[in-house]
């Protein structure tokens, strides 16, 4: 799998920061984002845990980074 | 023989912000936490401790200290070497600064181990836009490890890693939040176990095989890319799926995809995880070699093998402090137990104790994973 060059990536988050100073309407209100705030859909509502399992993860297994929170890698035994 | 590890960039686990309203720091709070790791001969295990304070409103700091106490006998050591003990502490401090919709985040983290040291500085910023619905986060951050040798108070070799990651945060309606993620990490230096051998046909041995060091090439460049969504359920609870797909230079790519379901009960949540990988090895992995450097580059680590592994979790946490019954300082805490059973099926690491040559039976290994920890927020 190829993945975009570097400099393209760059440019199309320059792009989403220019548009970040446009004025759009967010189509869910922050009134009704009661249930998003509730702690069980905390997408990493533990760090220590979190850190402490992908941690294990890597450790296993040959693969490492792209779940938003770890990266680097393990090669215990 | 000893653990080799490279230092996980934690700094931007405990740093990632905890609400999807936006602009905001993240909570204070404090955990102590005991992990116990079982399986394969390994036993691993230790506390881990954060604690999170915000100073002013556009300040926030965070410390953690973690350690590991090891005590291995795995197939590897009892194979070519000899059980061993040994510690790992690791410290790591962040500060995140808020400045209008955009949250900067700075870390040092320090590994230390009697043949290992490893320094890893992180730098992040996020930015919240169009009505705070997207988080857009671009992360940097650059290690260097020293590697030793307990038998060899003169060896020492050096790696320098650098991890660029891009991520997406969006909320997509009331009900469903979703983030993207890309990460880019490379390696530069001695990578490779300074204790491990890989093993070779050899006619003039009893066994028909010897073993000889492991030789791994000087870099390595992986790309993930990972989409992970959740969706609150009519009855409060929720559902969660996470995919990434894997590539490195030394061709392993891999498949990761999970399935979470969270259900809260009075004081109570209840969590049960399904997680499955599959990945094929590195170019440079045997499980035996047909000689004695018969490859530029040879490794026989168990996790360059093609394998697929299976995680099976579930978590009860117990909330005995909430917003209607604070103690103190505290306004809220829980009390959290979880278990995770990985099994892993090897499709080219033999287990060499099992039989003779030619007859050994791939290698598969079953661990579980114990951690309780307490949470405080205040």
């Amino acid at each position: 799998m190829k993945f975009a060059r570097p400099g393209r990536i760059l440019l199309a988050l320059l792009a989403c920061y220019g548009l970040s100073a446009c004025s759009v309407e967010p189509w869910v209100k922050p009134y009704e984002r009661d249930r998003l705030a509730d702690p069980i859909m905390a997408l990493e509502g533990d760090p220590v845990s979190t850190a402490y399992i992908q941690h294990v993860y890597e450790a296993r297994e040959g693969a490492r980074g792209g779940e938003g929170a770890a990266g680097g890698g393990c090669g215990c035994n | 023989m000893k653990f080799r590890r490279h230092l996980i960039f934690l700094a931007f686990l405990v740093a990632l912000p905890g609400s999807v309203l936006g602009g905001v720091l993240p909570d204070d709070r404090g955990d102590v936490l005991y992990h116990r790791y079982e399986g394969g001969g390994v036993t691993i295990d230790g506390p881990s401790v954060l604690v999170r304070k915000k100073a002013g409103k556009s300040l926030s700091f965070v410390g953690n200290y973690y350690l590991d106490m090891v005590s291995s006998a795995s197939i590897d050591v009892i194979t070519t070497a000899s059980p061993y003990t040994e510690e790992r502490t690791q410290w790591s401090v962040g500060m995140d600064y808020l400045r209008g919709n955009t949250t900067m985040r700075m870390s040092y983290i320090s590994s230390v181990e009697s043949d290992f040291d490893a320094s890893t500085y992180a730098f992040s910023v996020s930015e919240d836009m169009f009505g705070d619905l997207t988080t857009l986060t671009l992360s940097y951050a650059f290690g260097e490890d020293i590697v030793g040798r307990s038998d060899d108070p003169t060896f020492r070799r050096d790696n320098t890693r650098q991890h660029y990651g891009v991520g997406l945060t969006q909320i997509l309606t009331r009900n469903l939040i979703a983030t993207l993620n890309f990460e880019t990490v490379t390696d530069e230096g001695f990578l490779n176990n300074p204790y491990r051998s890989v093993r070779y046909a050899d006619s003039g041995s009893a066994l028909g095989f010897s073993f000889e060091p492991e030789l791994y090439p000087e870099t390595r460049t992986s790309n993930a890319l990972g989409l992970r969504a959740r969706y609150f359920l009519p009855y409060r609870a929720a559902l969660e799926a996470e995919y990434r797909f894997y590539t490195d230079t030394w061709e392993i790519e891999g498949h990761t995809a999970s399935l979470t379901y969270v259900h809260p009960w009075g004081p109570f949540t209840f969590e049960g995880k399904f997680r499955y990988h599959d990945q094929t090895g590195a170019a440079f992995f045997q499980d035996i070699f047909s000689r004695s450097e018969a490859t530029n580059f040879r490794g026989r680590d168990k996790e360059l093998s093609p394998l697929t592994s299976y995680t099976f979790r579930g978590k009860v946490s117990y909330e005995f402090l909430d917003k209607n019954k604070g103690w103190g300082i505290f306004k809220r805490g829980s009390l959290n137990f979880s278990l995770d059973h990985l099994f892993v099926e090897y499709h080219e690491f033999r287990d060499i104790t099992s039989g003779p040559l030619g007859e050994e039976a791939l290698y598969e290994l079953s661990a579980n994973v114990y951690q309780i920890f307490v949470s405080f927020w205040y």
